[in-house]
């Protein structure tokens, strides 16, 4: 079998001492960064990008990913000891998470939060590693019309699955397009919106636009508001689940399994859609939906299982198309940039230590969050008590150290906190930063291929509709607006994401 | 008189608008090539207008459909936190490391309704000692600890 041999290389790579070690780091790191509220991955990563310039590739990446699924769990923590999402992922484990440690079942939900994210970490692994393959070769045949089409479903399937105003997501991916074109055109040698500042002219550092957007906004969102949060430390006992509660909890997991790793290929999907969706779910199916709410073992289970499957499965379509369907795995492409690693089908062929090697860390990775956290928790309860005040100049300095040391630059340092005040206003004007970020990320690859295309058809622009692949997928999206305009269904989709 | 009944989305309308037609406007000195030589001035030119064209109808919107008004909150966080980064970035070349993380955690705790003068003095210290032995010694990244006149 071919993917046991993929998986030995796999296994010898992220068995290596630096890699174990980084792996380690990774889900520590992001373990910490879950259970605090306020810092997300995101920033996180986007903090350690310029730092992971010195390490090599395969370690880097290891590290960055372990941040992401790594912060799912210790986004649980916080759900369920102090009412808060630590992650946003986190937000419906709060429901039944919380009521229960009310309950005095605090061990039961963390231990069941543990062992679900296991469980759907290890199947998303074999997932990543058996849909890959398939789907890069797919894709190795695509041409630039293929490319430039699977983009603007990509982008289209993105707004459809958040939340919020639909135009105002668009228009933040038009918005993050614009800004991803800034800089010197590759063509033509033109500077673009570049101003005459020279600093300018290799385009805005990406790391500025997700820092300030995604990490300053925050925190300034934070300090305005004066919530006072209670942490719940008593009772945190029993943290070894009995038969019964697993018995209830299992079927819960396998479905939020399921549920995860099919979301979180889509673009726009991951943890948080998968988590919505699975509590959603849970509850419909269950054969006495009043107990959800009221500390329900299947409300805990199922959706943090959802969300880590769902990170896990975000990697796919990074992996096999080179097409970012979140914020985190926009990053992900910058971190790989970085090491002069073009993301795509041919990073498989290419570079398959380093292929194999993150995906099998992946599941080394969920092993170590399991055997960490739950021995451990007593060391995050502390770390929640720890107030905001010392926490956000701590992060806000990393986050300065971290975009100053990219290139030793001041002006990256005056962008970040550009994009943090335009980030506050968006904030404030309800619209979503993430699609920004994924237009900003998506922005020169999709001109490229525009070009690329149009001159191979000697500029007939009908190339997009009579590539039949093409065609379908631009179909698939005008589809997805078209379904999602029909006043019924977007009744619907409002009602699906506030009923939770 | 109009009335802007939905202000979240007439002014994220007013925002877009202007970014579109100002991304358009300067793309007109980009040459817009020919139909199989798609020019540098193609692709921008194209997504001014979407956007502006969006702007327009969240603008529309917000004088039709109702909605709540925007809470700004406390203008204080914005300006001190990002006034920070500011200053951070202007004298970190200059002053060094130490110097610069103390006024920053020092500063950016003022932001806070509770802030402390002690607390910020002290964990402005226990971070300058941290920063400079992992950024510096053990990252080795390109950052000076002391202020230039002393090096």
């Amino acid at each position: 079998m071919e993917l046991f041999d993929n998986l030995a290389i796999g296994f010898q790579v992220a068995f290596s001492l630096q890699n174990l070690f980084y792996a380690f780091a990774g889900v520590l790191l992001g373990t910490l960064i879950g259970v605090l509220p306020g810092i997300g991955p995101v920033p996180t990563i986007a903090m350690l990008l310029p730092i992971t310039y010195t390490l090599p590739p395969v370690a880097a990446l290891i590290m960055l990913a372990g941040i992401y699924y790594g912060a799912q769990y210790g986004g649980s923590t916080t759900a369920i000891l102090v009412n808060l999402p630590g992650e946003s992922s986190s937000v419906v484990t709060c429901i039944d998470g919380h009521q229960m440690a009310r309950q005095g079942r605090a061990g039961t939900a963390l231990s069941i939060a543990a062992i679900g994210s296991f469980i759907a970490g290890c199947f998303a692994t074999l997932m990543v590693a058996a849909f890959a393959p398939p789907l890069s070769e797919m894709a190795l045949k695509f041409g630039p019309a293929e490319y430039f089409s699977l983009m603007v479903l990509g982008l289209i399937a993105a707004v459809v699955l958040a939340s919020g105003s639909l135009i105002k997501a668009i228009a933040m991916i038009v918005l993050g397009l614009m800004l991803g074109i800034i800089g010197t055109d590759v063509n033509s040698g033109l500077q673009r919106y570049s101003f005459g500042i020279p600093e300018l002219s290799d385009g805005i550092g990406f790391v500025a636009v997700a820092m300030g957007v995604f990490g300053f906004a925050e925190i300034i969102i934070n300090l305005q508001q004066t919530e006072k949060r209670e942490v719940f430390t008593k009772n945190v006992t029993g943290l070894w689940l009995k038969w019964k509660d697993f018995k209830e909890a299992f079927p819960a997991i396998v479905r939020g399994t399921g549920i995860g790793s099919i979301l979180g290929i889509l673009p726009g999907g991951g943890a948080l859609l998968s988590a919505f969706a699975s509590y959603t779910i849970e509850k419909k199916i269950a054969k006495d939906p009043s107990r959800f709410g009221k500390g329900a073992i299947q409300g805990v289970a199922g959706p943090e299982s959802a969300n880590n499957a769902g990170a896990q499965a975000s990697f796919i379509p990074l992996l096999t198309l080179g097409i970012p369907p979140n914020a985190v795995m926009a990053l992900m492409v910058g971190a790989m940039t970085i090491h002069s690693i073009q993301p795509g089908p041919q990073v498989m062929t290419n570079n398959p230590q380093l292929f194999w090697g993150l995906i099998v860390s992946m599941w080394i990775g969920n092993l170590m969050l399991v055997v960490l956290n739950l021995p451990m928790i007593g060391l995050w309860i502390k770390l929640l008590q720890v107030p905001y005040r010392l926490l956000y100049p701590a992060i806000l300095l990393f986050s300065c150290i971290g975009v100053y040391s990219i290139q030793n630059n001041v002006f990256d340092v005056l962008m970040t906190a550009l994009f943090g005040l335009l980030g506050w206003i968006f904030v404030k004007l309800e619209c979503e930063p993430a699609p920004l970020l994924l237009g900003f990320i998506l922005g020169p690859m999709m001109e490229e291929n525009l070009r690329r295309a149009l001159l191979l058809s000697r500029g007939d622009p009908t190339v997009f509709v009579t590539r039949p692949l093409s065609a379908v997928m631009l179909g698939m999206a005008v589809l997805l607006l078209a379904i999602i305009v029909a006043p019924s269904i977007s009744k619907k989709r409002e009602e699906a994401f506030q009923e939770i | 008189m109009v009335r802007i009944r939905h202000p979240k989305d007439f002014w994220a309308g007013v925002l877009f608008i202007a970014f579109g037609l100002a991304a358009f406007g300067i793309a007109l000195n980009y040459p817009w090539g020919t139909a199989s030589r798609m020019g540098p001035g193609y692709f921008p030119r194209v997504l001014g207008l979407i956007l502006a064209v969006l702007g327009a109808i969240l603008l529309l919107r917000g004088l039709k459909l109702s909605g709540q008004r925007i809470v700004w909150g406390s203008p204080k966080p914005v300006v001190i936190v990002l006034g920070t980064v500011v200053v951070f970035g202007l004298i970190v070349a200059k002053l060094g490391l130490i110097a610069s993380t103390l006024i920053l955690v020092i500063l950016s705790s003022t932001a806070s309704d509770e802030f402390r003068w002690k607390e910020a003095v002290i964990a402005s210290l226990l971070l300058a000692a941290f920063v400079v032995a992992a950024f510096v010694y053990g990252l080795k990244l390109q950052l000076p600890a002391l202020p230039e006149f002393l090096n």
